[in-house]
């Protein structure tokens, strides 16, 4: 029997990604274990293994293709007793047909607006669907004649809601709208698409950035968007729209954690221990003194974590990612930071599992290394705080009514207040400037 | 026995008790009154019997012609009153049907007469003579409609006859006059003269089934022509004289009048609303022309009064009043997202030979209304079923909004085109243009595939004509 060599699921939330390239050809023999192919999607590069022995019959899916659904047929593996006739049954066995027309069904009409999704190609093919517009919501139910109609007078179905059976839009839907007014789809005219875009746009919904150029005749460089750049946009634009944020900052000391550091560093070459990773064990320790910090928001309820898995941000070329060190409040000094520097060098790679960028119940964002004094960042949904932490470095302070110097590091909390109040808030700030201030305190 | 109820319906036709049992499956409890027979007229004296007397013609008719097909059946022969025993039996059996769908939903039958007594109160009078009061939250009228009749036109049962007494002939009379060619004459003519009586129909519009599409109307009175029936169209009766066994009648066209005699009339000149007799006086209910004034879930002006069917007015079809009553009933019982009937799209049918069925606006209809439409067309004779059939002759004819595609309305005329037109009616209901019917893969050989082929020619690109 030959072999399916289907597109594998990276996580179980994955529905397509992209295959980005293959490391066998047709006709190479491969051994089970073999690297065939890479596989990238909004977060990671995987690679794909052989599980059999046998030689590529045919690949499919060429390497580079974008949005191959997962379980698709992207190549064949011929074993060893098969001939060309095994191959050509298994291809004309029907398996083979949803692999090709996948990504042309999820492409966007025009190939310079990558963004453009089903709902739009569907109802709005005025060049308005240039505009990147992200609809998480899923298909659209209208009568036929609704979404022509709807085409032909500009109106945008996400805009207006359905009388028919189980809210399908229909007829009178859109003659109600037209007699209103209302449901008109972004003008496809420049100067008025910032005024016109509508509220329910849940990303990118201000002026379009490529029309204005357009317009302008300014030049620029399009590149198009990466499914991760694509996912950042959609998870930060959703978080800072719908979760109440607010801000707690305090003015760390870190003279003595500074000092415990180069004591710490000087006992041993087998680590190297940053201050950052200082920031992640104080992290998880004053998380374990108030626990109310450590939960996330659902409609069902507050869950609170027993564990402080805590996601560090990492920059890579491709964008931010967030690989968590697990049950970090368990963990030595030493052990946190050989693994944020496994984990880090992996994210720059793109060669993070799921399991190590995907959970993560409070978040850390370090810009001390740029200088940054201090900066408010955005929550990572479904968390419900981050930790935003500045530079590290000599400020006037005031000791006993005399003026001192100190190293000062201000860090800063965004917090969702449907989970966490001002007052837990600012005990969980104390809690983590008391331990990073008295770093022995951690031995306790 | 229980008199409190909270649904009450008055009048057990298609309307009334469809309106019954959907109430009892929303766990109401519901009673209904008949004072005669359940299914009404429909069951008793309309639909139903006639068609199998149509029926009786039909196979009459394909007797009659065996030889076309290769068959020899020697002189085809009838007995009229074996006719109408199968056409009672039909009857009877659906009565019981609904009997016993009646019980089986635990809806409380009334035999008797009920008049409205104001404030949620109905007086009923059994048919064994007992009277009571009953009481509801909701007292549904379904009293249907009977025969209009005509000032010099009044039937007598004997000369003069309305759908009862043609229903039931005891003679096959060998002339007859129609008076009206909407679908109850019409049906009545076509089988009056498939088994031999000269049958001439007057009607006083200019073309016969006057609310079907005009080109079908032609198409029709071609065909009634050609099968020997005498068409009579922008005439009026101006005079009847009944002599001990026949009928004079005096016919006017454009100011000339002429006479002529005949065994017996049939006066199918509509139908008007059973008002009378139910206690509507004791209540706010308001009437126009025969009928009682409701909103578009059967709400009267009187609370918890409600009226649905053809006694809530036009179009009076069965399955108008068998959807009325479950919109109405739904609302009663608060079911969510019950959305008024649409009466655009209810569609008419006709069952003489050969069939007429039409579903939304006609092409004379479209164009008043302003719109810009398309018009398909395909023939019988361009559809290998239909040849196979021995059936060629007929239309199917559909009709675009130029602009949008929207589906306005569909008209046909030819064999089996009452069961055909649901296909349309499904998709003026879920609001398809021609890119979906154009896509929809019709089974072959069928008389479907010309549904298709109209709609293609619509846009010129029809295959097979």
């Amino acid at each position: 029997m030959a072999e399916k060599i289907l597109m594998p699921a990276l996580s179980p939330t994955m529905t397509e990604g992209t295959l980005a390239r293959w490391l066998v050809k047709e006709g190479d023999a491969v051994q089970s274990g073999d690297v065939l192919a890479e596989i990238e999607t909004d977060k990671a590069t995987m690679e794909v293994e052989a599980v059999d022995e046998g030689v590529i019959a045919k690949i499919l899916v060429e390497g580079g293709t974008e949005n191959v659904a997962v379980n698709s047929l992207i190549a064949v593996l011929r074993e060893e007793d098969d001939d060309d006739a095994a191959v050509e049954a298994l291809l004309s066995s029907g398996d083979a047909a949803p692999a090709a027309p996948a990504p042309a069904v999820q492409e966007a009409p025009a190939p310079a607006a990558p963004v453009a999704n089903e709902d739009q190609a569907a109802s709005a093919p005025s060049p308005a669907s240039a505009a990147p517009v992200a609809n998480a919501g899923g298909r659209i139910f209208a009568s036929p004649l609704a979404r022509r109609m709807a085409s032909q007078e500009g109106l945008d179905l996400a805009q207006l809601s359905g009388s028919g059976p189980k809210g399908r839009i229909v007829k009178s839907d859109i003659e109600d709208a037209l007699a209103k007014g209302v449901g008109k789809a972004a003008s496809a005219a420049p100067a008025s698409a910032p005024s016109a875009a509508p509220a329910t746009r849940s990303v990118a919904a201000g002026p379009n950035a490529r029309e204005m150029a357009d317009m302008l005749g300014m030049s620029y460089r399009l590149e198009p968007l990466s499914s991760m750049r694509r996912v950042i946009a959609n998870r930060l634009s959703e978080s800072k729209q719908t979760v109440p944020h607010f801000y707690l900052s305090v003015d760390c000391e870190i003279d003595n954690l500074l000092k415990v550091r180069k004591e710490l560093n000087a006992a041993s070459d087998d680590f190297k221990i940053s201050v950052n990773d200082f920031v992640i064990k104080a992290v998880a320790h004053a998380l374990k003194k108030v626990p109310a910090a450590n939960a996330s928001y659902s409609e069902e309820g507050i869950l609170f974590y027993d564990h402080a898995d805590v996601s560090v941000a990492v920059a890579t070329p491709t964008g931010l990612i967030t690989p968590i060190v697990k049950a970090a409040e368990t963990k030595g000094l030493a052990t946190i930071s050989s693994e944020v520097k496994d984990l880090a060098g992996r994210a720059r790679d793109g060669k993070l599992k799921p399991e190590e960028y995907q959970g993560g119940t409070f978040s850390v964002s370090n810009l001390g290394m740029y200088g940054i004094r201090e900066f408010s960042a955005i929550i990572n949904p479904p968390q419900a705080c981050i930790l935003a932490v500045g530079a590290g470095e000599q400020r006037a302070v005031v000791k006993d009514g005399e003026l001192a110097v100190a190293t000062v590091m201000t860090c800063t909390l965004s917090v969702d207040h449907r989970v966490v109040d001002g007052a837990v808030g600012a005990e969980y700030m104390a809690a983590f400037k008391a331990v990073i201030e008295n770093p022995l305190s951690l031995m306790l | 026995m229980s008199t409190s109820f909270d649904v009450l319906v008055l009048g057990a036709g298609p309307g009334g008790y469809v309106t019954a049992i959907r109430s009892a499956q929303l766990g109401l409890k519901t009673a209904i009154v008949e004072r005669e027979h359940l299914g009404g007229i429909c069951l008793n004296w309309g639909c139903i019997p006639t068609k199998a007397l149509l029926r009786s013609a039909e196979v009459y008719r394909n007797m009659e012609h065996a030889e076309s097909y290769g068959l020899s059946a020697g002189k085809p022969g009838f007995d009229l009153q074996k006719i109408v025993e199968r056409s009672k039996g039909v009857s009877k059996q659906l009565v019981g049907g609904i009997g016993m769908l009646l019980k089986k939903n635990k809806v409380t039958v009334l035999e008797g007469e009920g008049q409205l007594a104001g404030g949620g109160k109905l007086s009923f009078k059994g048919n064994d003579g007992k009277a009571e009061t009953l009481t509801a939250k909701h007292i549904i009228v379904a009293t249907g409609a009977r025969a209009r009749t005509l000032p010099g036109l009044e039937p007598d049962g004997k000369l003069v006859w309305t759908y009862r007494e043609a229903l039931r002939p005891d003679v096959m009379p060998k002339s007859l006059l129609v008076v009206g060619s909407g679908a109850i004459g019409i049906e009545f003519a076509s089988f009056y003269a498939t088994f031999g009586a000269d049958v001439t129909v007057v009607e006083v519009m200019d073309r016969v089934l006057p609310v079907e599409d005009a080109e079908i109307s032609k198409l029709a009175e071609k065909s009634f022509r050609k099968q020997g029936l005498n068409i009579r169209t922008g005439t009026k009766v101006a005079k009847l004289d009944r002599h001990d066994n026949s009928v004079t009648v005096t016919l006017e066209k454009n100011g000339k009048t002429e006479t002529v005699t005949v065994d017996r009339v049939i006066s199918a000149v509509g139908v008007v609303g059973n008002i009378e007799n139910i206690g509507l006086e004791k209540t706010k209910v308001k009437t126009d022309r025969g009928c009682i004034v409701a909103d578009e879930f059967s709400r009267t002006d009187e609370p918890g009064v409600y009226a649905i069917g053809d006694v809530a007015g036009p179009p009076m079809l069965a399955h108008k009043a068998e959807h009325e009553g479950v919109i109405c009933v739904e609302k009663i019982a608060g079911v969510e997202g019950v959305h008024p009937l649409n009466k655009a799209q209810i569609p008419g049918c006709t069952y003489c030979h050969p069939q007429v069925a039409s579903i939304g606006m006609t092409e004379d209809r479209a164009r008043e209304a302003g719109r810009d439409v398309r018009i398909g067309r395909f023939p019988f004779v361009g559809n290998g079923k239909a040849i196979a059939l021995g059936e060629p002759e007929g239309l199917i004819k559909t009709i675009f909004d130029t602009k949008t595609g929207e589906l306005l309305g569909a008209h046909m005329i030819g064999a089996e085109v009452t069961e055909l037109i649901q296909g349309f009616i499904v998709a003026m209901g879920l609001e398809t243009t021609e890119e979906e019917l154009m896509h929809t893969v019709f089974p072959h050989p069928t008389l479907s595939e010309m549904m298709h082929e109209s709609v293609l020619d619509a846009y010129g690109r029809a295959i097979h004509f």
